[in-house]
């Protein structure tokens, strides 16, 4: 079998297999990702107003809140807790700046064996790297437009 | 003998011993019982993963002498294979042993190949005893072709979990024991499947076509057989592999069983079941030769899967290439 009937047959097994696959439950991932991922913002809501009430304020207590939930996202990770409430949370827990601490503590975790440098160093932004290139460039881009209108 | 794809073992090499390794999930599964060393703790006391995998190979084949009864003086060839680069978890256990190595990859059916390559050299006469063995391990595989662990990513539905374990078994020229009847050497399969979380579908074809291409060269029907196994097609793959025989005139339904459907006990998070070399290697080396050996079972055909694919071509958008060969054995 060659050329366009190969084409033809693998087209038909593809759709087969999709009539097989079970369905992603969108819903309920989005529900879930819903409530995990307020949760998390409602516990940084809590971290800001806590150091609000000690007496930070403004960039700093923007700062301080950041840096406690990055710090918080990186222990559970260690721990080996946030890869389970990824597996429920989704999106939820992807999304918010816990999720960027995750993406970056995991490689560098799971690469420590091959070394400090060329395992836990370079690779530790494997799964960040790209989060980072494209946060800039939209935010390059999203600049550019508040400039001009 | 050669017929079609099939080799046809006259002087019947028979399997001498077995042995398999499982992981502390697999061992809360139907495994468990069966196995010969079942771990609490997947590390198995190493400092990494796939020092574990290693180790647990190199376990499953002192294993393997030791049930028969025999030295690295009475075998004549080691061989195995694995999931990682260079397949260095087999090639490391071989530096173990005063032993012949020969390095076999064909993804998760290294194990029927392992065999069947045994079989024919032991059928042969070149060498007097043969082991066949390999093993995955969840964690490194992970590694390889996924994700880190600690990653906190959810798994689409259709996805498989590598399986914990290595298996092996010990094949020679003997009067007693099962016997290898004959082989049927896979082609490769494309169907254009590029789903990496699809292996199911991916490699469905490929069995169903290897299944079949047994079943005309040997002139027999799946109902000759008591068990049909697959290697690690999953819930998904299973119901496609039996669509796909029944379309071309084989109902296997009746007798197919899949090793990744049946070794884990069913818990959400696996989704489609087991994968990975060791899948088929733990369940045959322990729960399916077990049963042969009580007699449950009089003949099988064993057709382990394997997806032929890296990280680079799926990167690259290539579809997935996959394999099977079956080995047909009989009480």
């Amino acid at each position: 079998m060659t050329g366009k009937t190969k084409e033809n047959y693998n087209s038909n097994y593809l759709n087969y297999v999709k009539t097989q696959i079970p369905p992603t439950r969108h819903f309920k991932n989005c529900l879930s990702a819903f409530g995990v991922g307020g949760l998390i913002c409602c516990i940084g809501q809590f971290i800001r107003f806590m150091l609000e009430y000690i007496g930070l304020s403004g960039d700093e207590l923007a700062g301080t809140t950041s840096v406690v939930l990055i710090f918080l996202g990186c222990l559970l990770t260690g721990l080996g807790v946030y890869d389970r409430i990824g597996r429920y949370a989704g999106a939820g827990s992807i999304v918010p700046i816990t999720g960027f601490a995750n993406s970056v503590t995991s490689p560098a975790i799971e690469f420590k064996t091959e070394g400090w440098i060329y395992g836990m160093a370079a690779k530790m932004f494997t799964v960040a790297g790209a989060i980072v290139v494209f946060g800039v460039i939209s935010g390059v881009i999203v600049g550019l437009i508040y400039y001009f209108i | 003998m050669k017929k079609g794809n099939t080799v046809f073992f006259k002087n019947k090499p028979r399997v001498e011993s077995f042995a398999a390794v499982c992981g502390s999930k697999e061992k809360e599964g139907i495994i468990g019982q069966y196995a010969d060393i079942a771990l609490d703790d997947d590390m198995y006391g190493e400092s990494t993963f796939e020092k574990a995998e290693c180790k647990m190979l190199t376990t499953a084949i002192s294993q393997c002498m030791e049930k028969g009864g025999k030295s690295e003086k009475d075998v004549d060839v080691l061989l195995s294979g694995d999931l990682l680069n260079q397949i260095i978890s087999a090639s490391f256990a071989a530096r173990d042993y005063d032993l012949p190595f020969l390095g076999v990859y064909s993804a998760c059916s290294t194990m029927s190949e392992s065999i069947m390559l045994a079989a024919m050299l032991v059928n042969a006469g070149y060498v007097k005893r043969a082991i066949a063995a390999t093993g995955s391990h969840f964690a490194s595989a992970e590694r390889q072709y996924r994700y880190p662990l600690e990653l906190g990513c959810t798994r689409p539905p259709q996805s498989q979990w590598t399986v914990t374990g290595a298996g092996g078994c010990m094949i020679a020229a003997k009067d007693e024991g099962v016997k290898i009847v004959s082989a049927t050497m896979g082609k490769v399969c494309d169907y254009g499947v590029t789903d990496v979380n699809n292996m199911g579908a991916a490699m469905a074809p490929a069995a169903a076509d290897t299944i079949i291409q047994h079943l005309k060269d040997t002139g027999t029907q799946p109902s000759d057989y008591d068990m049909i196994l697959t290697g690690d097609l999953g819930a998904l793959g299973s119901r496609i592999v039996k669509d796909l025989s029944w379309e071309k005139g084989y109902d296997i339904s009746k007798v197919h069983v899949d090793c990744g459907e049946i070794v884990y006990k069913v818990i959400e998070s696996e989704f489609q079941g087991g994968s990975g070399a060791g899948c088929s290697a733990i369940v045959f080396n322990s729960y399916v030769l077990k049963k042969m050996q009580a007699g449950l079972y009089k003949r099988i055909l064993f057709a382990a899967t394997g997806a032929l694919l890296s990280t680079v071509s799926s990167g690259q958008g290539e579809s997935i290439p996959c394999i099977s060969h079956a080995v047909e054995l009989e009480l």
